[in-house]
């Protein structure tokens, strides 16, 4: 069996402390492969972002352990390696909001990817472009993201979270501002994206409707993972 | 592809706006310097154009410009007689404020030791050198005087002969050349009733003492012309002005009149040196300090708008930082702003100048070399101003992209 794209172990986190403590992830496990599309489901505030913002390594836990493609990153807050440097060469993120710069182009936001990992700016424009017309949005290359769409803005940050080939790609409710033909058309790409370009996806959503594109669906409550059997149908919320 | 520039681009307005404002900043400081590059030329491009190789004043005084130097007019016969002296003449200068149809006139007068000096070494830009020893003066143009036109100077009219340009005074006023008697004439136009009231002072003074009563010729005395009445006497000279023989040596002409008790000998260096020292100290130190000042200005604007161009970018500073982006380009993105703005604000002033000095009510000399050391400066002020905002953005946490 290939390396997982990510292992999480005994992950905690605890926000504040005395009075204001708050425990977000109580002892969360789990393993990705790459190839494959999870998706992340459960009520607000059980701790999905925290969960995946730890893994994003912006959010350092309390304790436990994070490997990303066979290297192991982080225990608990200490960094076992440059973790900018490790973002930039094997994660990739989409997010609800706030995705794009607002002063470049679609295709600018695409190559500035690139360019932070020191591919030349030709070659990076040109794999942008690239990448923007294999998620079908390479006639709006030239648009600032004012003028796109919702849909047109996830797609092109789903572009640039494929730039530097990442092993695994990190999205928290990227479809939230999107109507439901257009949420389906992203969580699609996922898939897509996933199973072509053998990355390992996380995907945390609130919508039901969407659930049949995971390869695996995640509950998270009270800060703890547990697997949801793909045939059952949604327990709560 | 460059970050900083198309930021910039997407906040052209507030960018150009505060660009504007640097620029216009910028331009007062090169103006400063060059005012003060004007002064030192005005105030010493009379000793430069005037030709003389020694200064002769009135005795442990520093005039005749940086203080009231006065010397007999006959002082000019003595220095003619030292060997090594070519030619020695009287210098006479004085700012007189009359009135010429209607409004005030400031005249720099100089006088010029007619009939040896006519003025050959004025530059003209038209007309002609003085023809005749009386009623006629060569006039600056900034006097706004027409060649030919009729000044009202006391109780005689002089006509304007000729014309310079830029041959200003250390205040900034035209010079007037006059012959060294009309000079006088002008400054101590003595009244007719001054002379009469002086004579009878003079009458009543002789008549009460013993001699004046022994001796009825002094009272004829007292009656005569105005000229032999000590209080109203001829006045002096400011200075008398020696151009060396060909060959001789300055410094031993120097030691001969050096040795005089009642005078003191200068180079035109040193003269030079006087009004560099003396008189344009103080302009020099106030502008510098204006100059500091706005500086310092253009430092805080420049910070304050980059730090709110870096505050308005935090998310996607952030969003960099996530995606992987190193320190030095976030860091280079502010520094470039910081620049760009610094540099556009140079060019503006530069542009602007060029328009502006030329109408500045002093003149202005912008020299290259300190076109070269302000370019430095602003070099080095933009780096600073770009501290505050890359000391911001380097402290921004990447998970900022999440905060709602
Ligand atoms: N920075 C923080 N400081 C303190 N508490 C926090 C912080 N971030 C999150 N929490 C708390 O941690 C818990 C988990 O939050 P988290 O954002 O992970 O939930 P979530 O599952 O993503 O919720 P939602 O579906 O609403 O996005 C919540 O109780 C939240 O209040
Ligand atoms: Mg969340």
């Amino acid at each position: 069996m290939s390396t997982p794209a990510v292992e999480v172990s005994h992950l905690r986190k605890v926000y504040g402390s005395g009075h204001t403590e708050v425990v977000a992830i109580r002892d969360a496990t789990l393993s990705i492969a790459r190839g494959e599309v999870v998706g992340m489901l459960g009520p607000s505030g059980s701790g999905k972002s925290t969960i995946l913002t730890a893994i994003a390594l912006i959010n350092p836990p309390t304790s436990g352990q994070i490997s990303i493609n066979g290297t192991a990153v982080l225990d608990g807050p200490k960094e076992l390696v440059n973790l900018r440097a490790f973002r930039r060469q094997h994660l990739g993120f989409v997010f609800q909001k706030a995705n794009l710069i607002p002063f470049l182009t679609a295709l600018e936001n695409v190559q500035v990817a690139l360019e932070v990992n020191d591919v030349p700016s030709r070659k990076a424009r040109a794999r942008a472009m690239e990448l923007l017309d294999y998620l079908d949005v390479g006639a709006r290359a030239n648009n600032l993201p004012v003028a796109l769409s919702g849909g047109e803005q996830q797609r092109v940050a789903v572009a640039r979270a494929l730039a530097n080939e990442p092993s695994l790609i990190l999205a928290d409710e990227p479809t939230a501002a999107l109507d439901s033909q257009r949420g389906r058309q992203v969580m699609e790409l996922f898939a897509k994206v996933a199973h072509e370009r053998n990355a390992g996806v996380i995907v945390v959503t609130h919508d039901h409707r969407t659930l049949d594109v995971f390869d695996r669906i995640l509950e998270v409550e009270d800060g703890m993972i547990k697997e949801r059997p793909l045939s059952q149908p949604a327990s709560n919320s | 592809m460059n970050l900083a520039v198309r930021d910039i681009r997407h906040n052209a307005g507030r960018f150009v706006f505060t660009t504007v404002g640097i620029g216009l900043l910028l331009m007062v400081v090169m103006g400063m310097g060059g005012i003060y590059r004007g002064l030192i030329h005005e105030a010493t491009l009379l000793v430069n154009r005037i030709g003389a190789d020694l200064w002769v004043v009135q005795g442990s005084t520093r005039g005749p410009f940086a203080e009231v130097s006065r010397l007999p007019g006959n002082l000019e016969d003595r220095v003619r007689a030292v060997p090594g002296v070519a030619k020695a003449r009287r210098f006479v200068s004085h700012t007189v404020q009359r009135e010429h149809q209607g409004k005030p006139l400031r005249i720099v007068m100089q006088g010029l030791s007619w009939p040896e000096d006519r003025g050959e070494w004025i530059p003209l830009i038209s007309g002609r050198m003085l023809n005749q020893a009386h009623f006629e003066m060569i006039a600056d143009v900034s006097l706004g005087l027409a060649l030919g036109e009729k000044v009202h100077l006391g109780q005689d009219a002089y006509e304007v002969v000729g014309l310079t340009r830029g041959m200003v005074g250390s205040s900034g006023d035209g010079l007037g050349f006059f012959t060294v008697s009309d000079a006088q004439r002008i400054q101590f136009d003595t009244p007719g009733e001054a002379v009469r009231i002086e004579r009878a002072a003079r009458r009543e003074r002789l008549a009460k003492t013993d001699i004046g009563r022994l001796q009825p010729v002094l009272l004829d005395r007292a009656n005569g012309t105005s000229q032999s009445i000590p209080a109203l006497a001829k006045p002096q000279v400011s200075a008398v002005l020696v151009t060396l023989a060909a060959g001789a040596s300055a410094a031993d002409v120097r030691a001969n009149l050096a040795a005089w008790p009642d005078v003191t000998v200068y180079t035109t260096q040193e003269q030079r040196d006087l009004l560099v020292s003396g008189m344009v100290d103080k302009a020099r130190r106030q502008l510098g300090l204006f100059r500091v000042l706005l500086l310092i200005i253009s430092t805080v604007i420049i910070a304050l708008i980059i730090y709110t161009l870096t505050l308005d970018k935090v998310r996607d500073i952030a969003l960099l930082k996530l995606i992987g982006a190193r320190n030095h380009v976030i860091g280079g993105l502010i520094l470039q702003q910081s620049l760009i703005m610094g540099a556009a604000g140079y060019g503006i002033a530069w542009w602007l100048g060029r328009y502006a000095f030329p109408r500045f009510p002093r003149l202005v000399v912008i020299e290259n070399e300190d076109l070269v050391s302000l370019a430095f400066i602003v070099l080095g002020i933009s780096t600073l101003a770009s501290v505050l905002g890359i000391w911001k953005a380097l402290r921004v946490e990447p998970n900022t992209v999440l905060a709602a």
